[in-house]
């Protein structure tokens, strides 16, 4: 596949230059944002109300972070949000894999209506308040478990893990069966420590969801100790409780408060931001599996 | 169904030899069965909560049914300007994502495929994938940084080029074209993925014949490699058309604001305000189900249409 490259590039170096040039800009204008952010949340007040703070930090100091650091709030929804995230990572990835598994088997007798009974919820979803009123039901409101227990599981990801299993040479499984092991054996034998990539992208993916949601939390929580991080940042920046936040930041010059939101934005998305590179390989192969028809 | 991939066993009867052999394989389907029949079906059934009067303490089963046959809760949303104001906002966001929005991975995958030092095009593909990864509220915060009025970024350079000060955020017509640029911004690079898997696709042999009879790059890019991932970007196409009445919340929640409501409520954010927020749950379901049902038939209708010019379906 990477002879196909060098094989049809055969343009000028201004082609070249051209398309690296495109390339740098846009490059540029994904990390900016990021770059000015940070670049706030580590300037001095004066520079931040002089709006002299572009893309390099200015009068240089953490103050803003130590003001996160020292807030017990912050602190405790960091930790509640990651121990939400792994447990729920491995829900997930328990979930799916139970849920692909034994749906390669062609000598599984119903599994064409199970996989229909698994398709149909990717395409007809009941909607918000359904979803609601069952969790009200169940008396899941307001519990941690329905920060976890709705979403353990995306048809979407079985689907992607399914496509990988298939691609998974059959004949180690024939071998093994020939051997005696039975279908719970050659799943921990054979398919789990072969499934290394794909298991690393639906970590990724369920991590990433479960890091970056909110919506649920919004809808099912009000115990502001249950708060995952996503859901107290979107108060913050919507200055819901503002008071409440003045008082406990103590002095906020207009200048810190800005540091302090830019602070606690880059709080909330650099375990994401060091993480998901070292995936790329990954990921990538995820992707494309999801797009293998069925 | 890959039948060549699947396992091959001799076609069983539904025996005791059967069950021994395979009882192990529904043990393992149990649990994410058992989920999907709690959280995915039974809402399905409390969908008849939109044609019924809710009552917070009889089972669903046991509710009265609405007036009109049922319809009453329907004909109500249709008759609010609320619902129909995010109906028509839900409709414009998503024709306006998928206008200006949809080419642009097509066009970044092709550009990407040009890049000739590999090293490079990996730290390109690394930071243009970055976004993905960002939850609506770290870009809102983001935006909010980079947009504000007279303190950020984008302004402060504006009008140092001597403009005036642009309410990016504030102003109704503003805060839609941002909204359209934050989304290409989050999503172009993670969606060129798969078109650069197409590319990659593609038979080395046309691009060495072209060479051959003298294509330019741009020729072959054109007369090639578009044409190679055809296939892909109208299973895409039909996905993007498929949800054209869907709406995601995270995104229209994390960045309105009560000054563009009017453009911004959708009916994700309809339904959460005036159902969980404000108890009319019969109405907001009705507007629920109208909205999955809705979407169904539009995903059934892009695929046939697709199917028609003779493309793959995605089914």
């Amino acid at each position: 596949m990477e002879e196909s490259r060098v094989v049809h590039s055969t343009g000028s170096k201004i082609g070249d230059a051209i398309f690296i040039l495109i390339c740098l800009i846009i490059s540029l204008m994904c990390i900016i944002p990021m770059i000015n952010l940070l670049a706030k949340s580590v300037s001095g007040t004066d520079y931040l109300i002089r709006r002299e703070v572009y893309l390099l930090p200015k009068g240089l100091n953490f103050d803003a972070y130590m003001h996160v650091l020292k807030d017990a709030k912050y602190i405790r929804a960091f930790v509640w949000t990651a121990f939400l995230t792994v447990i729920c990572t491995l829900l997930s990835l328990t979930m799916t894999m139970l849920c692909a598994y034994p749906l390669i088997f062609e000598g599984l007798k119903g599994r064409k209506i199970i996989n229909i009974f698994v398709t149909i919820t990717m395409f007809f979803n009941a909607g918000i308040i359904p979803n609601y009123l069952l969790l009200f039901r169940m008396g899941m409101l307001d519990t941690p478990w329905a920060l976890i227990v709705p979403s353990c599981m995306s048809v979407y990801n079985v689907i992607i893990m399914r496509s990988f299993f298939y691609g998974i040479p059959e004949s180690l499984r024939e071998s093994a069966q020939i051997d005696g092991a039975s279908f719970i054996r050659i799943l921990v034998s054979i398919y789990v420590p072969l499934s290394k990539p794909v298991m690393a992208t639906l970590a990724l993916f369920y991590a990433v969801g479960r890091w970056n949601g909110y919506s649920d939390a919004l809808m099912y929580i009000k115990d502001k100790d249950l708060y995952p991080l996503q859901l107290l940042l979107y108060n913050i920046l919507k200055n819901i409780n503002a008071v409440e936040v003045a008082t406990q930041e103590g002095f906020t010059t207009p200048g810190l408060n800005e540091a302090i939101k830019c602070a606690i934005v880059m709080f909330s998305t650099i375990p994401i931001i060091c993480i998901y590179p070292f995936l790329q390989k990954y990921f990538i192969s995820g992707v494309t599996l999801g797009a293998v028809k069925e | 169904m890959g039948k060549n991939k699947a396992f091959k066993a001799p076609k069983a009867k539904f025996d005791k030899v059967y069950f021994k052999r395979y009882y192990q394989l529904y043990l393992l389907l149990a649990l994410p069965l058992i989920y999907l029949l709690i959280f995915k079906y039974v809402p399905m059934w409390y969908i008849l909560i939109a044609f019924k009067k809710y009552s917070i303490v009889l089972p669903v089963h046991k509710m009265a049914w609405a007036k009109h046959n049922g319809m009453e809760f329907f004909i109500k949303a249709f008759k609010s300007k609320d619902f129909l104001v995010a109906l028509r906002n839900t409709i414009m966001l998503n024709l306006k994502d998928l206008i200006v929005g949809f080419p642009v991975p097509i066009i970044f995958a092709l550009i990407l495929n040009e890049l000739r030092v590999k090293r490079f095009k990996k730290v390109v593909q690394t930071i243009t994938y970055m976004p993905h990864f960002l939850s609506w509220v770290v870009i809102y915060g983001l935006a909010l940084q980079l947009f504000a009025p007279s303190t950020g970024l984008v302004n402060l350079f504006v009008e140092k080029l001597g403009g005036n000060s642009i309410n990016f955020l504030g102003e109704p017509g503003n805060w839609v074209r941002t909204y359209i640029g934050l989304g290409i911004w989050q999503s172009f690079g993670w969606n060129s993925i798969i078109y650069l898997a197409a590319i990659a696709g593609i038979s080395p042999d046309l691009y060495e014949a072209a060479s051959v009879d003298g294509a330019s790059r741009f020729q072959k890019m054109w007369h090639i490699t578009l044409p190679g991932i055809r296939s892909t970007i109208i299973v895409l196409l039909i996905m993007a058309l498929g949800n054209i009445i869907g709406s995601g919340f995270d995104r229209p929640f994390a960045m309105a604001n009560p000054t563009v409501l009017e453009k911004a409520e959708v009916i994700a954010t309809y339904v959460y305000k005036a159902g969980i927020k404000g108890s009319q749950f019969s109405l907001t379901a009705a507007v629920g189900l109208f909205q999955s049902v809705v979407n169904v038939f539009f995903l059934l209708g892009a695929n046939w249409l697709s199917r028609k010019f003779g493309e793959r379906g995605i089914w």
